[in-house]
């Protein structure tokens, strides 16, 4: 139904979600989740040394409205890999446990240092992004 | 949003996730706002897990993140997959 020809909200949560090797929507930042489900899914990702990008989605309810109609997925987190969306955090969890997620990520099987040049320049609110290298 | 006499129950949700998915069984524990639910149904099969665990959150559309305050969601094909 909202379906405006324009929506720059949206479009930029689309950009940075294309523009990030790794990037997570979520309650809080990684170093203050405000959410149970933030904080397992931003303690994963450290556990396996990968880095990312964080968006918190709390300051305006127009991020988190944006991001679910893009992603068709209705709770947060959402962590998405090269642009398409791996889940929220039991999907994460989950493949975690398995072992997925390494491959998922593009990480050895063991926990490699894989160092990968983030670059991520996405300008200003009220999408902040948070850089986690 | 405390406590009314909409708050869900497992056993609501456990109906429904069997209703609305083709062969689901489902086991789904919770406090009246924050449930987890396992669900088996040959329905997942070949899906990916995000488009398993969007047939259960489809099931409950916009009262989830209201209504449901938070569901995790554990999906198997069958019940003798491997949950590890």
């Amino acid at each position: 139904m909202s379906d405006a020809t324009s929506n720059p909200l949206r479009d930029e949560i689309q950009k940075a979600i294309s523009e990030n090797h790794v990037i997570l929507f979520m309650k809080g930042t990684p170093t203050q989740p405000a959410c149970g489900f933030s904080a397992r899914t931003v303690a994963v990702l450290e556990s396996v040394g990968q880095p990312f990008a964080a968006v918190d989605i709390l300051p305006d309810p127009r991020i988190r409205q944006e991001l679910s109609a893009l992603s068709n997925w209705p709770t947060i987190p959402q962590l998405f890999v090269d642009g398409e969306l791996l889940g929220g955090a039991d999907i994460v969890a989950e493949m975690y446990q398995s072992g997925e997620l390494h491959e998922a990520l593009g990480l050895e099987a063991a926990q490699g240092e894989t160092t990968e040049p983030e670059a991520a320049a996405v300008e200003a609110p009220p999408l902040s992004i948070e850089n986690r290298l | 949003m405390s406590a009314s006499p909409t708050s869900a129950t497992p056993e609501e949700l456990k109906a429904r996730i069997e209703a609305g998915i083709p062969g689901a069984t489902a086991d789904v524990t919770g406090d009246g706002h924050h449930f987890n639910a396992v669900v088996f149904s040959p329905a997942f099969n070949g899906l990916s897990r995000i488009a398993q665990h969007r047939l259960v959150y489809e099931v409950f559309g916009d009262e989830l993140g209201g209504r449901i305050h938070a569901l995790a969601i554990q999906t198997r094909a069958s019940e003798t997959e491997s949950s590890a």
